[in-house]
């Protein structure tokens, strides 16, 4: 089982705080909304992950789990 | 299984003289039908007839018909809707197949509700289809008339939104609410209509589902290639010595399709295929390519849902470019930021190309086209930036000259159809 990253863009209104909170998968694009990379996170960035998801205002961030491939 | 027939036309065969092929000339074009009777999780030799057959789906995305038929079959009370809205502007093959053959959708339509024990049934057509709501309406009576559907299909009528066709979008507007994609999951075969498992099939998927079940999936393949087998609805524009929509089988060229029509009067300078969700390309490049979903993905093109469009040198592909991609940002349904925010940038781009007076302006088309890909709950920004994309790299002589002389000739005419822009949200209803 791995985990991702997924935004759900029509609950995204670009507050930008996952991209303060995990830098290391989330950057901006020019109108300030998240660009994510969406490859399975490790251990130490799934705690950033998880607190990204739970600190974003209109819970747009999802943490999505894929089966094991 | 009734005698096969050979060749073309399929879809649009129709008596001499005939231009709607009403409930009577349907069963002597085509012999009877026999239709299978209600079955708890639906007819899966019929599904399996329909994946024999490698028929995709003939609405854009070319997914094979049996597969999406095999997801929804599992699900308690599906719903089957055929999808006729159209929103395309450069299409018109799906209320040309409702006006002339209405009962080959209809059948379809019964079909694959039998496939996947479907209790309901919808249509969903493009508001401004006239013909086709017509055609369809009298063939609904013909049928209520000689009882042929176990159940009577509902009409839904399309906004005339360049997005309200997306899966999603239609379930919405049957369920009540404005035809706006909405985010998945859940996808319409696990949660659509009603929360019911939903499938939504292109009505020209329909209509060769219906020729499916009375000749075989052999007699399907007898046309095309292996991996695109069948014919198909094309909608032709441009270069062409007439427009409108023919029947192809899959795998024919340009050139033997132009040849066909008695040449092109103007040489092409360029050529889009797939509508405006797909591709420019230059005409040698896809002169001689097979057209179909598979031998044009493989091209780095699409087939979409037929859409053909040639370019000859009355027309600019810069400036042709530049006002579908105003028209795709203002479809927008603005609910996604990078489609709401990215399409109007990159608009405002091509109309900086066309009138030559930007030098950094394809630099940012390219980076904005690269940024809004993926990034909508729908499709609309991945098809835009695709087209943007391979404008500016079809189009690229075309740039310099307008930077160097400003707008061409060409470029004050018109081809390339756009709708009317939305003013309220009532024209998402």
């Amino acid at each position: 089982m791995s985990t991702r990253v997924r935004v759900n863009p029509i609950s995204c209104v670009a507050h930008g705080l996952c991209a303060e909170l995990l830098p290391e998968r989330v950057t901006l694009d020019d109108w300030g909304y998240p660009m994510v990379d969406s490859r399975p996170l490790s251990a130490a960035e799934l705690a950033h992950a998880r607190r990204a998801a739970a600190a974003c205002p209109t819970l747009a961030v999802l943490l999505v789990a894929d089966p094991a491939r | 299984m009734s005698e096969q027939p050979a060749g073309l036309p399929r879809l649009l065969a129709r008596p001499p003289g005939a231009t709607r092929v009403d409930l009577a000339a349907h069963a002597a074009t085509h012999g009877a039908l026999a239709m299978p009777g209600p079955r708890r999780g639906g007819d899966r030799a019929l599904r399996e007839l329909v994946a024999a057959s490698g028929l995709r789906g003939r609405g854009g995305a070319g997914f094979p018909a049996g597969q999406k038929m095999a997801a929804v079959a599992g699900g308690r009370r599906a719903v089957v809707v055929g999808n006729a809205s159209e929103g395309e502007p450069a299409s018109s093959k799906d209320r040309v197949l409702l006006a002339t053959a209405p009962h080959l959708v209809l059948d379809g339509l019964a079909l694959a509700a039998a496939a996947v024990g479907a209790t309901d049934t919808y249509l969903y057509v493009h508001t401004a289809s006239t013909h086709a709501r017509a055609s369809l309406d009298r063939a609904l009576a013909e049928r209520a008339a000689a009882r042929v559907d176990p159940v009577r299909p509902q009409v839904v009528l399309a906004p005339d939104r360049y997005v309200a066709g997306q899966e999603t979008a239609l379930v919405s507007l049957v369920n009540g609410g404005p035809a706006k994609p909405t985010f998945t999951p859940p996808r319409p075969f696990e949660k659509g209509v009603e929360g019911r498992p939903t499938l939504v099939s292109n009505v020209e998927t329909l209509a060769h589902i219906a020729l499916i079940a009375r000749h075989g999936a052999q007699w399907f393949r007898s046309l095309g290639s292996a991996e695109d087998p069948g014919s198909a609805l094309a909608t032709l524009s441009g270069a062409f010595p007439a427009d409108g929509v023919v029947e192809l089988a899959m795998g024919t060229t340009l050139r033997q399709l132009s040849d066909d029509l008695g040449g092109l009067p103007h040489p092409p300078t360029a050529v889009l295929l797939g509508g405006y969700y797909g591709t420019w390309l230059r005409p040698d490049a896809v002169w001689d390519t097979p057209l179909g979903h598979h031998s044009l993905r493989s091209a780095g093109s699409s087939f979409g849902a037929g859409v053909v469009v040639v370019l000859d040198q009355r027309h600019c592909g810069l400036a042709e470019s530049a006002r579908v991609l105003a028209y795709l940002a203002q479809e927008s349904a603005g609910q996604c930021g990078p489609c709401a925010h990215g399409l109007p940038a990159i608009a405002g781009a091509f109309s900086r190309l066309v009138a030559g007076r930007s030098s950094s302006a394809a630099a940012q088309a390219q980076r904005w086209a690269g940024m809004v890909a993926g990034r909508g709950a729908c499709q609309l920004p991945d098809g835009a930036a695709a087209f943007a994309a391979s404008a500016l790299a079809t189009f690229a002589e075309e740039v310099q000259r307008h930077s160097q002389h400003g707008p061409c000739v060409a470029s004050r005419s018109t081809l390339l159809p756009v709708g009317p822009p939305p003013r309220t949200e009532q024209d998402w209803l």
